[in-house]
This record gives C-alpha cells, structure tokens and sequence, in this order.
C-alpha cells in the first residue's frame, strides 16, 4: 500500500510539473502583451520600462524557472489588468464558483434522485419513458442554449427570478456567501439549476439502472418476503445501496461541473472564477489565466489521486493490477 | 464483441451487386433494414438529410445573403418573425439587429457549424484510430505511453481542455477545429485499441503475419476494417459533440470570429436582445443547433444497436 501510495503521488507531482511547463509554454510564448497593454501611443522609452517591469524581456527558460519558483512560494504574478496577485483575485472569486457547483450538485441529487428511482421501480411507465427521453435531452443539449431560454422564461416573461448577478450577500467565516440572504438565494436559483442539467441526467441514469439491477436480488426479495412495507424495502434496503456509486460519480463530477461553470457563470454574469478566466482572455491577462489553469489542473490532478486511492484502500485488485502492470 | 471479419469488412465497403436477385441477403441490406426497424431513427436520419442539404444549399435556399452588406436593410433590423421587410420578402424569423434575415443566417450558420463539427470530428477520428491502432498492435512501452496520455486527457473536462487551447491559440476557425481535435481523439483511441487488442490475436491477422506483409499493411488493410463497427458509432456521437462544444466556444466568444459565425456566434449575438423580449434572435438558431445534436444522436444510438453483435438476432 505504501509502495503503491508513494508511486502514485510520483506520477501526480510529474503530471504537475508536465503542466505547469505546458501552461508557460503555451501562454508566455503564444501572444504578445506588449500589444495590448501597453498604450500604442507610448513611445519606446516607455515600452521598453513596462516590458521590463512585466519582466517580459528576460530569456523565456528564465522566465519559466521565475514562474516556477514564485508559483511554488504561492505567487502566480500579478494581473496585468487589475495590477493585484493573480491567485488572490481567483482566491476571491473562488467562493462564488464553488458556491454555485454546490447548489447545482444538491439540484442533481434532488432533482435526478427521485426521478431516477421512479423511472427504475417502473421502467415501462409512460411517465417513465419521458424521464428517459428528458434525461437525453440533458445529456445532449448546449448548456449556454438552456441558460437563455431559462433567462427568457423565468426572467423576462415571467419574471419570478432575477438573471443576473449574484444579489446581495452575506458575511460567513469572512466570505461573502449568496445563499445565506433570500435574494442571494433567489439569484442562485436559476444560474444553479442550468449548471446541474447535466448531472440531474446523469444521476437519473445511474439510479434507474442501480434501481433496477437492486430490485431483483435476493435481498430485496427477502424483505419483501418479510412483509416489510414497498416503502420501507425501497428507501432503505435499495436506495442504501444505490446510493454508493451515485455518490460517488456526483462527488467525482464536482470538478467537471467547476469546470463547466465557465459557461453558465457567462451567461448569468454570475461573479465567480471562469466569469474571471473569459474575460481575461479576451485581453490576454496571461498570469490570470495561468493561474486559474494551474488551480483547476492541480485540483483535478488532487481529486484524481484522493479517488484512485480511496478505490485501492477499499478494493486491492486495483493496486496489486498496477504493480503487475 | 465484434461481427466476425468478413462480414464487417464488407460493410465498410459496401458493394452493390448490380444484377442480384432482389431478396438475396448482403450485409448492407441487412444492415439498412436492422436499421430501419426503428421508426425514430429513420425519421431522424432523414431529418439529418435534409438539415445538411439545406446547409449545403444554403445560397440558393436563404432569401437574402446575410453576410453581403448590400442586401441588407438597418432599418429591418429587429423585426419579429413574420414581418414583410423592405426587400419585399417576409422574414420567417424575424431579424438581428443589422437586419440580417434569422431564416438565412441560420442556414448559412448551420453550414459552419456542420463543417467545423464534421471537419474536426474527421481529423480526431484519423488521428485517434492511428494512434489507437498503434497502441494495440505494437503494444508494449508504445501502448503504455499512448495511454497514459489517453486517460490523462480523459481525467478534465472537455471544456477545460478546449479553453486552455484557445487561451494559448486565440480564436479563429482553424484554432477551434485544432481544439476540438485535441479534446476528442482519446475517445477514439482508446475505443480502437479495445476492439484492436481482440482481434489481433485473431487467426487472420496470424495469417497475413506469416506472409510478411508489411507492419502498415496489416495494420491498415487488415486490421483496421474489423474495429470499424465500434468507431462508426463513436464517430457518429462525436460529430454531435463537437458541434456542441463549438457552439459553445463560440458563446463564449473564443470561437469563430464574427465575419463567419456559427450557430453558437448567432445565439451569442441576440443574447443582449433576450432581456427586452426580442427572443427569436437566440431562440431559433438555438432549435436549429438542438435538433441538429438530438438526431445525429439519434442516428448514433440505433447504428449502436445494430453494429452490436450481441444485439443481434
């Protein structure tokens, strides 16, 4: 176990380092800053002093080890836009992404749960088959498409939630949270339910087919047998064990739906991380982007590792196959 | 897991015997009717038809050219669907903000993001197969490597991938396709190789084997034709997703540029307008990309039930 643990934490850290070359390689020597940050009416006295305090000037191998070394002490460079430390204006922006990835995984789970459950219990239900069909729908729409349609509806012609923004916010363990104020609340709601879409779907698939693979097997017949309530046997006895992979598969989708977060925090101006990273790519604020890939790439890179090596504490096929292999 | 070789081989070339007797059983008949059996695949495989025949056709569908200045009419612009515009002719769709005909800019975006879908789904599906032929065949420290790569690229999101590209890239058609190339070649990859590790221990690819035939030729010749089944199904899914994953770069404004916009462009272009009611600007290129996606997905699904051997009676 400790073998496998130590080789495992190896092959990260090098998938790591292989990024962060990759991320300066394809940022710092794709494009140029001095374009677009400097002022053309500048003359070349002031071009070359900004180049020079933007370190642009310095040999690219230089620059790397640079990066490298401040990004291990935590600094990522400083914004070219809004001249603050990059990892502290995603830092601050953080909470609001994760905010929203959070309610629309509660979505998924409530949402795709109950459905998933009915349409396994009754598979041939005509209610059923349109959860199925809508669950492709999920799967197969464009998010951003949704996310207007849903603007279009419950904002414009209905007007029952707003579409922008975040509301007003409230303070909690010194970070400004939206769902603990009514309107915060309010504001989530659709941003959270767009960004879930995916997931309700993917929930609703694994429960029906986790409810219908758990009906047949004799433990299910056995408490029916008993005389014990269809309630009781299905909230219990099946939903207890279709509830590991479903878990399991929302928690490893929570960095996708970060990820994902892109787009809907586009389209309901929703202040967070990847409303940050889009506009810093329209004017090219290459330590932004930099460091939004590196926190992304490195919580993936952590989530992977956490899961690969749950899996091989609770379950050592994986990890004697690995040694073979 | 897959049909066994001649049949399959005969698929993908698919000859037609011209004077055979009408009721004699050909693979690609049978596969045609396995096909047809399935009422909503059929009736969204000829919805596929006719969305690249009007993308194809799109100059002489569309009423108006919407990217030639000329034709267009600022003081159009806007107008719901239905209305009579200046030119003489009604705007199906109504209008954006130039002008622009939705009718028209939809058929010609339609065409973009066909070509772009098609386009980079065509050069991940030659890339992915080679690489994934590559991995299984040759096997060892080759395949270990292509793999490793494979399931490191399959652990982010497409999404993520795809920006981290257009960041270092910047926009541009040729930048997207290169994107979506990038994010999808791992799917085919690692699909061939499965279907590749079973049948090269095969008795065919033994054979050609003993006769020396040259590395390129088993690989392609022999080998390549019996993983085709799997790949068509994959390949027809990818199609689906890269248009999507266009669209959405495209919202996002890291796609194609404005001069040649795509469906996604087109819906990003009436997003300003969706605030104050004037839905049709986003809302029917938006139908036109959705019914895109559902049936080539629809078309996938049945061409998974019946490429499957296991499904078959």
């Amino acid at each position: 176990m400790t073998v496998y643990l130590i080789r495992r934490l190896m092959q990260s850290a090098l998938v790591v380092l292989a990024m962060t070359v990759i991320l300066f390689l394809g940022v710092y020597a794709i494009g140029d800053p001095v374009e677009i940050l400097i002022s053309p009416d500048a003359d070349q006295i002031e071009r070359e002093r900004a180049i020079a305090a933007l370190g642009l000037d310095k040999p690219l191998w230089l620059q790397y080890v640079t990066f490298l070394q401040n990004a291990m002490r935590g600094d990522l460079g400083r914004s070219f836009v809004f001249n603050e430390p990059a990892l502290k204006l995603i830092l601050q922006k953080m909470p609001a992404t994760l905010e929203l990835a959070f309610a629309a995984t509660i979505f998924a789970v409530l949402i795709g749960l109950p459905l998933g459950l009915w349409a396994g219990l009754r598979p041939d239900a005509l209610s059923s088959r349109v959860i199925m069909a809508g669950s492709i729908l999920g799967f197969s729409l464009p998010t951003f498409w949704v996310g207007l349609m849903l603007i279009m509806v419950f904002a414009v012609q209905l007007g029952w939630l707003p579409s922008t923004g975040r509301g007003p916010t409230a303070e909690f363990l010194g970070v400004q949270w939206s769902f603990l104020t009514l309107q915060g609340l309010r504001h989530l709601v659709l941003p959270a339910f767009n960004l879930s879409l995916f997931k309700i779907s993917l929930v609703i698939r694994l429960t029906r087919a986790g409810v219908r693979e758990t009906v047949l097997m004799d433990y299910v017949k056995f408490a029916r047998a008993k005389g014990l309530s269809p309630r009781r046997v299905i909230f219990v006895h099946v939903l207890k064990n279709i509830m590991i992979p479903v878990l399991t598969v929302t928690a490893l989708e929570f960095g996708s739906t970060i990820a994902f977060s892109v787009v809907t925090e586009s389209i309901f101006a929703w202040p967070g991380m990847g409303k940050l990273i889009i506009d810093s790519i329209y004017v090219l604020d290459r330590p932004v982007i930099v460091a939004y890939l590196m926190i992304i790439v490195f919580m993936f890179i952590v989530l992977n590792f956490a899961v690969d090596v749950m899996y091989s504490a609770l379950d050592p096929r994986v990890r004697l196959q690995d040694q073979r292999g | 897991m897959t049909p066994p070789p001649a049949e399959a081989a005969t698929l993908g070339a698919a000859p037609l015997p011209a004077a055979a007797p009408p009721r004699e059983e050909t693979p690609l008949r049978r596969f045609v009717a396995d096909f047809a059996e399935s009422r909503v695949a059929l009736g969204a495989f000829a919805c596929f038809v006719a969305i690249v025949l009007a993308a194809l056709f799109a100059p002489w569908i569309a009423p108006q050219n919407p990217y030639d200045l000329a034709q267009l009419d600022i003081m159009d612009g806007r107008m719901p669907p239905g209305t009579v515009g200046g030119a003489g002719f009604t705007y199906l769709l109504g209008t954006d903000d130039q002008g622009r005909d939705m009718f028209s800019g939809i058929l010609y975006g339609l065409r973009i993001s066909l070509a772009v879908g098609a386009g980079s789904a065509f050069i991940a599906f030659c890339v992915g197969t080679a690489l994934g032929l590559i991995a299984a065949y040759f096997g060892g420290r080759t395949d270990t490597i292509i793999m490793r790569v494979v399931d490191l690229q399959l652990s982010f999101p497409s999404i993520l991938v795809a920006l981290m590209i257009l960041a270092f890239l910047g926009k541009g058609i040729l930048n997207v396709v290169i994107a979506i190339v990038v994010v999808e070649w791992a799917y085919y990859a690692r699909t061939v190789r499965g279907t590749a590790l079973v049948e090269r221990r095969r008795e065919y690819i033994e054979a050609a084997t003993c006769l020396a035939l040259s590395h390129s030729r088993i690989v392609f010749r022999h080998l390549l034709p019996n993983c085709m089944p799997p790949l068509i199904v994959i390949g027809t899914m990818q199609i689906a997703r890269a248009i999507a994953l266009e669209a959405t770069l495209s919202f996002l404004g890291l796609g194609v540029p404005v001069t040649e916009p795509s469906l996604g462009l087109l819906i990003a272009n009436g997003y300003e307008y969706m605030l104050s009611g004037r839905y049709w600007i986003s809302f029917y290129p938006g139908i036109a990309l959705l019914v895109t996606i559902v049936v080539i997905n629809l078309v996938g699904d049945q061409l998974r039930d019946v490429l499957n051997p296991r499904l078959r009676r």
